[in-house]
Order: structure tokens, then sequence, then C-alpha cells
């Protein structure tokens, strides 16, 4: 979320899941929302069903198209270049909220200068969507008392992902649409505590509440705290680990709860990197596909045998309470890195789960004001930072975390790879309703299991004939880095030329063919777009 | 807003204009049955089980839709509105299955608490009964129509609340039934299996799979916690008995759902799925073996010093999870961090 971060000072959903039922338009961006975000996506039909306008941005045509008064079928990979049409038509016709650019914002000129070229009719060309609905979208969109915008991977897993958020936070600004019941930036996170881990800094850069490991201030504070020197040289991203653990530059790696072997971008890589490690422990509740190449396994328990608290999509932090025993002899995660710790010379003497928030409190200015005992069963809102404080629903009210708004304008770029004559389809990956992520939980869920048991490949009817394939037919699907067997669905959610597939699916491992290059600023690989070859098998 | 002032059962009311009859009597305590109402669904007086003695009207009008009006008298379980109420419960009964003692709702049904309540043991009409066939072809729910009372609150949440729409009545009078348009399974119908109806079903027409004969409602506690999965962050309570998961309910008051999605409200079983890792596990000659927590342990951290003796601290590095809490996160981060590196991430970016 480091555009979000830049632009405003805070990369996390700016409003509530509540509120989008306050929106008069909303707006949805690779986010297949019924699908990934159901309950949001209740939300999202039922304030189309009491008047709201609903614009859908998708390469496919996912069920929210039903509801939407405009639905922008872009070809995969040209986000920046759709929002950048859009930003230039707010302005051309004069549907710039002045008052709000003027006060609380800066960079606007340079914007409206390198937005001058992106022009419908310029955009229809790049994206495939005709410069009419263009326009619609953005009268929709900039005329709107509050607009919502939701985007989730369908943005971030591009070469180009830390750029696609700038230009929605572009739009967002432009319009006044920040700081206000209804409104708001709102990417929705994925996993269930996503915010969380990356509140918590488990991330190569930052401490807990975003405190950066290369500011002097912030490493004192937490070298006093935990009475040892601190390193101030930014860590590595998962995916560069892997790099460096294949160049023998990494030698021990940890891993606690992922599953890389499935959700990594180009599989057969990550397997070679990952087998040149000297030592490597993977702590997780099943025998994963990333485990079983582990020299130690640590069994860990579920969100049902612990205590502790997840952060949701925004920014509220609730309790998870244990409900039964450890099965087996897991033990709780935290527990287990408190005893490797103890080993390792240290004395950590936390008992509960409870001891170690009340230090991330002390830590996290944002996290001051929660304690366990104000969570109840709605939770907090962060930044909460004292404890009478009733913490923050809707973030940027009257004033950005970083001052003024930062507008900053963006050049359209193609994906990595384009659809040439020996990889003609491009391959977008997603999730379904019935699976979550690797499918190490679902697919062991026995409901889940049997009504959604195999990968089917979303092709296009047209497409499909000329291959000669049938509904359930199998074909090859083969890109520059390896090959997998899938089955086919016909339908015409998906365009001609572009195919979908899941990564739930180990043994049609979608990522032994995806694309490791990555967005330079977030380093998140270019999951959304590969380009392949497919034969009837 | 302004106030109404008016007298349910001889106590003084302060009601909100606009207020039903039923919600004013929530105010104070005073229970009124209801088959049909939902507090979050539009009000459509379908069941009358609900209905009321107001001071001058001639009928009995339904509490969940008359909105109350200053000066109001109300009585809520005269001998007129016990004898209504025994009527409808008669007319229930006339065709519903008498297997209380399997069903799997007893306990929590509605229709069971209200009999037990007016003293209604069955039917004193006799007539023709239902005999739709028993439906377990869906993964997650059974669906036994021959229970169903027509309340029509599956119908109105999938409609109105989850925007699926999946089911409607069909037929009239006596055939009148809740399904599937052409009737199809529902499987292949357009539901997605949120279990919104399967949790506002007042009886047991509707009902989940999972947990099929391990507890009563009044047996297990429940615990509440937040759903695993996505990051909307729905709130729930696993029903718990004798230390095993058999079922879920949902946070209605939560802020964020009120209702889940399928793999909150049916996902949960991998828990107790017999692949769980039960111990610490070494790979010795290609092999893991297992192993007791000392050992393996003393194994990680005896490796980990190794590393940082030999390579540095920026040879070690740690994937932590957008899966595990906060309180996991942060002792993550901060172990691989006193350990010297900052090489700490997880896979939100994937
Ligand atoms: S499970 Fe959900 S979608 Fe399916 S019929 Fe019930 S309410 Fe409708
Ligand atoms: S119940 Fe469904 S929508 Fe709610 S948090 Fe769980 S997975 Fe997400």
């Amino acid at each position: 979320m480091a555009s979000l971060a830049t632009a405003f000072g805070s990369g996390a959903m700016t409003n509530t899941i509540g509120e989008i039922e306050e929106a008069d338009t909303i707006f949805v961006m690779g986010s297949n929302t019924t699908e990934n975000h159901p309950v949001i996506g209740y939300r999202i039909k039922r304030a189309v069903r009491k008047g709201a306008k609903l614009i859908v941005a998708d390469p496919r045509a996912i069920e929210l198209c039903e509801y939407a008064d405009v639905f922008l079928q872009l070809r995969p990979g040209t986000n920046e270049a759709l929002l950048n049409g859009l930003a230039h038509v707010v302005i051309r016709d004069g549907l710039t909220d002045e008052e709000f650019i003027k006060e609380r914002t800066e960079g606007y000129e340079e914007l409206k200068a390198a937005l001058e070229k992106y022009t419908p009719e310029y955009v229809s060309e790049i994206t495939g969507v005709p410069a009419a609905d263009i326009e619609k979208a953005a009268h929709l969109y900039a005329k709107a008392k509050a607009a919502s915008f939701l985007y989730t991977m369908g943005v971030t897993q591009h070469t180009s992902g830390t750029n696609n958020v700038f230009t929605i936070a572009n739009l967002a600004m432009l319009t006044g649409n920040l700081g206000k019941r209804g409104a708001g930036v709102n990417p929705l996170r994925g996993q269930n505590n996503v915010q969380g881990a990356c509140d918590m800094g488990a991330l190569p850069v930052v401490f807990t509440g975003y405190q950066p490991v290369t500011n002097d201030e912030a490493r004192a504070k937490f070298e006093k705290a935990w009475g040892v020197p601190l390193s101030g040289k930014p860590g590595l991203t998962a995916t560069e680990m892997v790099n460096a653990a294949g160049k023998k530059q990494l030698r021990a790696l940890y891993i606690m709860g992922e599953n890389p072997m499935v959700s990594d971008a180009d599989i057969n890589h990550a397997f070679h990197c990952l087998d040149s490690l000297d030592f490597l422990v993977v702590q997780d509740i099943f025998m994963t596909e990333t485990a079983k190449i582990a020299d130690v396994v640590l069994p860990a328990v579920t969100f049902a045998e612990k205590e502790g608290t997840f952060v949701n999509t925004e920014r509220r932090v609730q309790k998870v309470n244990q409900a039964v025993k450890p099965r087996g002899q897991a033990r709780a995660d935290w527990e287990i890195i408190r005893d490797i710790a103890n080993r390792l010379g240290f004395d950590w003497k936390y008992k509960k789960a409870e001891d170690v928030f009340n230090e991330i409190r002390q830590l996290t200015p944002s996290y001051a004001g929660i304690t366990y005992g104000r969570l109840g069963v709605t939770g907090v809102h962060w930044p909460c930072p004292t404890e009478d404080h009733p913490g923050t629903p809707i973030l940027h009210v009257g004033k950005f975390s970083r001052g003024l708004g930062k507008f900053t304008p963006i050049e359209y770029t193609p994906p990595a790879e384009e659809p040439d004559e020996e990889y003609p389809f491009t391959l977008t990956t997603g999730r379904i309703l019935y699976h979550y992520h690797t499918g190490t939980m679902t697919r062991r869920s026995k409901g889940l299991g049997e009504i959604h048991k195999e990968e089917y490949m979303e092709i296009n009817p047209a497409d499909a004939e000329a291959l000669g394939v049938a509904e359930c037919d199998m074909v090859k699907v083969t890109s520059r880095r390896g090959e997998v067997k899938t089955k086919v669905k016909i339908t015409d959610r998906v365009p001609k030329g572009v195919v979908f597939m899941t990564f739930h699916f180990s043994e049609t491992a979608v990522n032994l063919l995806t694309n490791t290059a990555c967005c330079p600023t977030a380093k998140i690989p270019e999951l959304k777009v590969c380009t392949v070859r497919l034969e009837k098998a | 807003m302004s106030q109404v002032n008016l007298t349910i059962n001889g106590i003084p009311v302060q009601a909100k204009a606009g207020m039903t009859i039923l919600e004013a009597a929530k105010t104070v305590g005073i229970d009124i049955p209801t088959f049909c109402h939902d507090p979050e669904l539009a009000k459509v007086g379908a069941c009358r089980i609900c209905v009321v003695e107001v001071a001058g009207a001639r009928n009995l009008p339904a509490a969940c839709t008359v909105p109350v009006a200053e000066g109001m008298v109300i009585q809520t379980e005269t001998e007129r509105v016990r004898a209504a109420r025994k009527t409808i419960l008669n007319l229930i009964w006339a065709n519903h299955p008498q297997d209380c003692l399997v069903c799997e709702k007893t306990g929590s049904c509605k229709l069971q608490d209200y009999s037990y309540r007016y003293g209604v043991s069955g039917s004193i009409y006799k007539g023709q009964k239902k005999e739709i066939p028993f439906d377990d072809t869906n993964p997650f729910f059974f669906r036994d129509l021959n229970k169903c009372i027509l309340c029509g609150k599956c119908v109105r949440k999938c409609h109105d609340i989850n925007g699926v729409g999946a089911v409607d009545f069909m037929w009239r009078g006596f055939k009148t039934m809740v399904t599937t348009p052409f009737d199809v399974p529902i499987e292949e119908s357009s539901c997605v299996f949120c279990g919104m109806c399967v949790d506002v079903c007042p009886v047991g027409a509707l009902t989940p799979k999972q947990g099929l004969g391990q507890g009563r409602s009044f047996e297990v506690d429940k615990v509440f916690t937040t759903c695993p999965y996505c990051g909307c962050g729905c709130t729930l309570y696993l029903n718990v008995k004798n230390d095993k998961i058999v079922g879920v309910t949902p946070n209605f008051e939560g802020p964020i759902n009120g209702h889940l999605c399928v793999k909150g409200r049916f996902g949960w079983d991998f828990v107790d799925s017999p692949d769980r890792l039960k111990t610490p596990l070494i790979k010795k000659g290609g092999q893991f073996v297992e192993a007791g927590w000392d050992e393996a342990l003393d194994l990680v951290a005896e490796k980990f010093k190794e590393v940082r003796a030999q390579y540095g601290a920026d040879a070690l590095g740690g994937f932590s999870s957008a899966r595990c809490t906060n309180e996991d996160n942060y002792l993550f981060q901060k172990l691989l961090r006193v350990l010297g590196t900052n090489n700490v991430d997880h896979c939100a970016r994937l």
C-alpha cells in the first residue's frame, strides 16, 4: 500500500464497510466482491437496490456487472490508463472539487498537464473500453455527493500495481471524495489479517504502526524497549528473500502460516530457491506443499484454539477467542516463537496473548488506546491513541495524515507480457467463493471441498470453439515458465483472448505459469497477467 | 423524533413515533411471539401469531405492522389473544410432522416454544399432510419442506439482504412451497450457500448438515470470535460442546455483517480435519520423523545460531502470516529483528 501512504500518509481503507450503503456512487475495480468479500458484496447490491449508482471495471463480466450502471470491461493490465482517462474527463468537463483541491492537495497542475493526452479516445484504444462509457463513468463518479472506490488484487497484482493505486488516489482527490461519510479509497484486504500483519511490522522496512526501521528515533525507541541493538538496513521482501535463497545469500528461512509453494508466482523457480536453503522451518496447521520441503515442521493451532486479535480491512481490531483445546501437541504461534527466542538467549516472559498485546500498545501510538477489555463484540478502529479515544472509523477528515494530499502523475505502462503469436492468450488469476487462498483450509472442509472439487479454467465460447474443446474437456496451458493441465468451463464471463484460473488447487498450480516480474515499488508479482498458449489435451 | 405515550399490559410506555407495537413492547421487556418478523426485513404481517388486543379496535391487529399511537391501550396476552394464537398453532400442526424428538431444531424451535407457551400439543384439525421429498443433495444444509410454515423469512433474506433471490414461493393454497425456480436442486440454482435462510428459519425446515445430532442449542457454549477467512472480518460465535465445534451462529448485531458467507458459516470444520499436524517433525534422511517439542525447538535455535555466526544476521529471514493474529505477527518480526535482520515479510502482496 505504498502509494496510498505516499498520497495521503496512510495505506489503509479510509472508510468503513457499513458506509458503503451510504454512497451515491460505488466504483468497484478489479474486485470480484460477491465471491471474494461476500458480505461487502451483499452491501453493494443492497445499496444499488436503494438507488446508488454502480460502476464496475474488470476484465471479466463478474456477477456485480448485472447490477452496474456502467461496466468497463478493460483489457487486463490497463487499469491506470483507464483511471487516467476518467480523471481527464473529470477535469475537461469541469467536474473537479475546486475547493478540496485548493485547500487540501498539492501537485494539481503537474497532474493536469500529464493527463492531457489521456483523452477518452486514446484510452479507449489502450483499454478496449468505449469512449462513451469512460465519459459516463467519470460523470457518475464525479457528480455523486459521496462516491466510494473499492478495489483489491485486480489492481495491485500488476507490474504497475503501485501506479494503479496512485491513479485511484488522484481521481478521489480531484473529486473531493475523501474524509467524508460514504466516500473514500478503500482497498479490500484479501486475507483475514493482512491489515494486522502490516500494522505489526511484518514488513521489511517498518516496525509496528509503520515506524520506519531507517528512522533513528524509531529505532532507538525499539532498541530501548527490546534491549538489543537493531539493524537500520531495510530487509528483503518475500520475493527478494526467495531469490536470495536461490543465490545462497539467504541461508535459513522461517515460514509461519504461508504456502509460497502454491501462492508464489513461478513455483518452479520458488522450489529451486527454497531447496537451496541450508535450513527451512515451516510452522503451519497442515502439511502444506511448502512444509513438505522443510527440514523442521512445527504444528500450530487454528484460530479456534487460540486467543489474540485480527484487524479487518476497515482497520477494526477485533478479538479472537479460544473455543477449544489445542489439537494434538499443537501450540499457538506466539508461544512457539517465544520458546525459540528463549533458546536463542532472550528472556521473553509472555504468559498469555494479552501480555504481547500490551507490549504492542506501548510501542505503537495508533494502538495505544486499545485494550482487550475495550474490544467487546464490535472492536475498535485504529488510530486510537488513548483509552478514552473512540477510535477512528473514517480517516483524513479535515486533514490528511501527511498534511496535504499529493497528486502523483502516472504514465501508462503495458504489462510485462503481452500476447504474441507463440503465447496468444492472456491468463488472469483470482479466487472463487468456495475456496480461500491455496485451499489448505477450505479444501479440508467437507462441504466446501465437495461443492467445488477442482479447477475449471474459464474460456470464452469463441476461443473454445476455435480450439475444439467442449465443456469439461482438458487443456494444456503453457507459459514461458511452465505448464499445467486443467478442465475448462466455457463462459462469456471472460472476453475473447482472456482465460481465468484460481490458485486454490495445488494439483493444477496456476503459479507454475505466472510471471515473477514485479511492481518495482511494492514488489508484488504480476499474478494477474501473463500470456499462455492453449492446446487440447 | 416525537414521543408517543401508551400503555401495554398496564405498563406506561414512552415510544418513538413510528415504532410498531412489537417494537414498543420490546422496549419494556414484553415478548410478543413472531414467526415472520425479522428486524432487518420489510414487515409483512403474514403469520398473525403476533396479534394483540387494542382497546377500541374491532379485530386483533398484528403487532409487527401496526404503529403505536398516542393513548393506545394494548393487551398482549388476553384470553381472546391466546385463543387466536392457539388456532394459528393448531392450523400449523395440522400438516407439520411431529418428530420433535429427533428434530435438530428442538430447543430453538419457535413452533415448539409457542406450542409449549400456549399448551398446544398437536392439531384438532385433521387433514391432508404434505409429502415433499426430503432434500439432502447439497453439501451444507438439509431442506425438509414438510416442516416449512411459510413465514417467508428465508425468501426475503435471500432477496433483500443477500441479493441472490435463489428461492421463492411456488404454487398456491395447500401446495404452496418455498423453493428454487422450477424446483431444481438448490445446488443448481443461484444459491451461494450463505446460510442466511438457515439462520432465520424459525422451525426445522432448514438445518445445517454439520453438527447433526451432536448437540442441542441449549447444550452448547457460544464462543465469540472472528472469521479466519477473508478481510471482511465478520464476527461469529463458535458453538462448542465437549471441546468440539458443532456449529456457528452469526453475530446478528455485528457491525460488519449480521450474516456470514459460506466460508465463515460452513467452512470451520478444517479445525478437526484428520490432516492436522499433531507433533513436530524433523526430516532425517529425506523422511519426516516425529519429534518432541524440545528436540525440534533446540534444533531450530541451533541452526539459526549457526547461520548467524557463519554468514551474519542477514542470512536469516522469515515469512510471517496474514492469517495469524497480531500477537503472532508481532513476536515473529520481533524475533527476526532482535536477531539483527529486517528480513521479515508476509504474503499480503500475494
Ligand atoms: S443459502 Fe443464502 S443464497 Fe442460498 S437460498 Fe439460503 S439465503 Fe439464499
Ligand atoms: S464469513 Fe465470509 S465474508 Fe465474512 S469474514 Fe468470513 S469469509 Fe469473509
